[in-house]
């Protein structure tokens, strides 16, 4: 199935013939530093470019250019429901992402065994096998459509870590989380159970190329004093790695997820960037997976937009090998797929701005800079010697020393303490007898095999990991809860093309709006409700206050449901006019030349908008030969009138920007009529424009035409001409 | 733990004469002392969940696997492996593993299974050889 820019992707399709699905590749897929050129400018840190991608808006202004970042960009998806989550990650592709990480439903990590079919999630999507080959199959289409391989991940935790390492393997996962550390103190999975489990989903993962990244940053998202925990989370980066190099995963496969642990109004950068220096020395070999601060993030998007840009500051200079995003209304609500498409633009923006930025700075290691890094690895020896010297890791935990806010050595006795007797699972670890068998490829640990066995699974005549065609597929268990379930009550709906907004799911019918109120924030709140019932909104709820002061006002964001579809059919949308060819308008011009007079009118200093249609470098009204005589800003309407008629010009444009107390409509109507009223309305064309500009709105006052935001000098000159055309053979418009 | 005051600059003072590169040495020496014990209790352990990795790898479903292995569980042959019970059933009585697992799963055979086991040793003629 090959997807189409101006098709959406067929579920149904998705859906079918899943149990004969195979993923095409299995193993982690890094970007191609490639498309190093871009326009008018060289990247040093730039990628293969994509083949269908939205670029940045500001790209026009540079011929469309949409240069790719050399690092791995994540989005995470995860709304409970798959086949919502699919168009997410075509957006989210479109935009950039390359690392689709798919967060599991909550309570899947103590749940002991692998769950079939389709149901519904909470905060996440419960992990299938046909919610992975659903997804999988998707994201092989969106990886045709943009051109770049796209990296599937999810989570290899809980008690079913083994299980769920072999369906990854299976099915073709790019990527997972794995750290028996998290089991253990944030999943309070036993830590014997937690251990053993891991080493075997390791070899697995290995297995099959997987990257695998940590849980280290937890200890920043958990911890009451975040920013203290620094040479806790590179022992915590060092134990999933020293571990999973013992069972066999090579170093260029262990990804840290680190995470600038702090952010404003604490001086950010101060402590943020010796950590970042410190992860970097003490773990070269490895990958770094940079993640964005998640432990300040509050219901303003804006600021939450700040810290992450000087996230990825740090990224830029250190390095990261993925750089992963969060939305910014992580503190507000679960994300809005809008909101994935955000934060993974703020990421390009950022890195694709700060390209080469290494070349042009060197970090100061003989300042406070070299001091903390030293001091960071300092800490984070003593605390490891101290694991191993307090009776080792278990020991450790049992004593409750991570995740304790104080910066070790200190400690506050606040951290979380687990009991090695005790947590899900406990008591469930069983000794492997000398003959204990596993007939299978890539099982980890003590395997009686028989001598001359050349692949364990000789024994069985093949495993799955060697044929996948022994691999059981299980379509769905539940009849009520499953993707066509939630399906069928929009068929209809989705057959008639209805639209209804949304923000996560389809048709859920979301949608936000600002408001500034100027009373205090509690009255504000009560009062922006009251608002969106009187439009009659449903379930209207405050999801961001802003004071901007105490009594003069607040700033408001409320979501709320719209209970209503619009009927496409119900739309008038006006016809565009055909533009003209610029040879067409070169050629009318050259029978019959036409002469402009154009101004940006009343008390108006604003000129870029207009040089834009007028200048020939600008592909403007110049370029096809039109002569134009421009009077600057800020010219009356009269003195414009004037010049018309001295110069015996053909068209009058006029660019307004200002709206206030509706001062555009008014130069536009003033035009008209003076124009009327000097007898010269019939034989001139007037045109206006500006930002808050419409067709529509200018023929209101009196315009033969008004252009807005996005419009070239094509536009305006086509339309000069075919209406000069038309007015001569006296059909008018 | 105990509430402890910041005491680095006591604790450093056997680190301040390193090099860098000493340091991260000292830190990874310390790391794989730390997780060594770790992998050895996993080398030497098996979990319900292992053992239903092994099922799936044999081509069974996640249902058959949960079964045979709570199966396996109540009769303390987890040790064993479950993947090598189903396995040295399907020897004993010729059958292909995919039958030998559906019969183990409708709980038949378990008797047999028991007495291979109380026999000790592999069903197979080789003498068996460790792997690591």
């Amino acid at each position: 199935m090959t997807l189409h820019p101006n098709k959406k992707i067929d579920i149904e399709e998705v859906l079918a013939d899943l149990e004969h699905y195979r993923p095409r590749r299995k193993g982690w897929c890094w970007r191609e530093a490639d498309g190093r050129k871009e326009g008018a400018f060289e990247y040093r840190q730039a990628s293969k470019r994509l083949e269908s991608s939205i670029p940045l808006p500001a790209a026009r202004h540079f011929g469309g250019i949409d240069p790719q970042p050399d690092c791995v960009i994540t989005t995470e998806i995860a709304s409970g429901r798959f086949e919502d989550d699919i168009r997410r990650m075509r957006m989210a592709a479109w935009h950039g992402a390359d690392h689709i990480m798919v967060i599991r439903t909550a309570g899947q990590s103590h749940y002991d065994g692998l769950i079939e079919g389709t149901p519904e999630g909470v905060g996440g999507v419960p992990i299938s096998r046909k919610q992975l080959r659903a997804t999988r199959k998707a994201l092989d289409m969106i990886e045709d459509e943009v051109g770049r391989p796209i990296n599937f991940h999810s989570y290899v935790s809980g008690v079913a870590g083994p299980e769920i390492a072999v369906l990854f393997a299976e099915e073709g996962v790019n990527g997972a989380h794995q750290d028996p550390q998290y089991n253990v103190l944030y999943r309070n999975v036993n830590m014997h159970r937690s251990f053993v489990d891991a080493a075997v989903a390791k070899a697995i993962m290995a297995s099959a190329g997987m990257l695998q990244i940590d849980g280290a940053h937890n200890a920043n998202a958990t911890a009451r004093e975040a920013f203290k925990v620094m040479p806790e989370l590179m022992v915590q980066h060092a134990i999933n790695c020293a571990f999973s190099e013992s069972v066999g995963m090579q170093k260029d496969s262990i990804c840290l997820s680190t995470v600038p642990p702090t952010a404003p109004p604490a001086p950010a950068l101060w402590l943020d960037l010796p950590y970042a220096v410190a992860l970097r020395k003490m773990f070269e070999g490895y990958r770094f997976r940079a993640q964005e601060n998640t432990r300040y993030i509050e219901s303003d998007a804006r600021e939450a937009t700040v810290t992450h840009v000087l996230n990825l500051l740090v990224s830029r200079l250190t390095s990261a090998h993925i750089q992963s995003t969060i939305t910014p209304d992580e503190g507000r609500n679960v994300p809005w797929h809008y909101n994935n498409v955000a934060a993974i633009q703020t990421a390009k923006q950022a890195l694709v701005g700060m390209d080469g930025l290494s070349e042009l700075v060197k970090l100061d290691e003989d300042g406070p800079l070299g001091e903390k890094v030293r001091e960071l690895m300092e800490r984070a020896v003593l605390f490891m010697e101290e694991i191993r010297d307090s009776g080792g890791y278990f020991e450790a935990v049992s004593r409750g020393f991570f995740v304790d806010s104080g910066f070790y050595p200190e400690r506050n006795g606040d951290g979380i303490a687990r009991d090695p007797k005790g947590g899900v699972g406990h008591g469930t670890i069983v000794p492997r007898d000398a003959d204990y068998l596993a007939p299978v490829c890539h099982h980890f640990g003590h395997n009686a095999l028989p001598a001359g066995i050349e692949r364990p699974c000789d024994l069985i005549g093949g495993c799955t990991l060697c044929d996948p065609s022994k691999i059981v597929y299980i379509d769905e268990l539940d009849e009520q809860d499953n993707v066509r379930a939630r399906l069928e009550p929009f068929r209809e709906h989705k057959q008639k093309g209805l639209i209804r907004p949304e923000v996560q799911w389809y048709g859920d019918g979301m949608i936000s709006m600002t408001m500034f109120l100027p009373v205090s924030e509690t009255m504000a709140e009560h009062a922006a409700v009251a608002i969106a019932e009187r439009l009659g909104l449903g379930d209207p709820e405050v999801i961001h206050k802003a004071v901007m002061h105490p009594a003069e006002g607040t700033l408001i964001e409320l979501k709320a449901m719209v209970p209503f579809d619009i009927d496409p059919g119900s739309i008038r949308i006006p016809e565009k006019p055909r533009t003209l060819s610029e040879e067409e308008i070169r050629q009318a011009i050259s029978r019959r030349p036409m002469h402009a007079v154009a101004a940006t009118v009343g008390e108006d200093e604003h000129s870029v908008g207009m040089r834009e249609i007028i200048d020939i470098k600008h592909g403007g009204l110049e370029k096809f030969g039109i002569r134009v005589t421009y009077l600057g800003t800020s010219v009356p309407v009269e003195k414009l009138v004037d010049a018309a008629i001295e110069t015996d010009a053909d068209a009058i444009l006029i660019s307004t920007i200002i709206t206030h107390a509706d001062i555009h409509r008014k130069n536009m109507k003033r035009l008209h009529e003076l124009c009327v009223e000097k007898g010269i309305r019939d034989r001139l064309l007037l045109i206006s424009g500006g930002t808050q500009v419409t067709y529509d709105m200018a023929r209101e006052c009196g315009m033969d035409a008004g252009f807005g935001r996005g419009t070239r000098g094509i536009d305006v000159a086509s339309f000069l001409v075919r209406e000069r055309e038309s007015r001569s053979s006296g059909r008018g418009v | 733990m105990i509430q402890r005051p910041d005491d680095f600059a006591k604790r450093r003072a056997a680190l301040a004469g390193l090099t860098e590169e000493q340091l991260k040495e000292r830190f990874w020496s310390a790391a794989f002392e730390v997780v060594a014990p770790l992998v050895e209790l996993a080398r030497q352990h098996t979990s319900p969940s292992i053992e239903r990795s092994v099922l799936l790898r044999m081509g069974f479903s996640s249902i058959e696997a949960k079964t045979i292995v709570e199966l396996c569980a109540e009769r303390g042959l987890l040790g064993k492996g479950a993947g090598h019970v189903v396995l040295k059933y399907a020897e004993a009585r010729g059958l292909s593993i995919r039958a030998a697992g559906e019969e183990l799963c409708s709980k038949k055979g378990w008797d047999t299974v028991q007495d291979l086991f109380q026999k000790g040793g592999l069903a197979l003629d080789t003498p068996p050889k460790q792997e690591d």
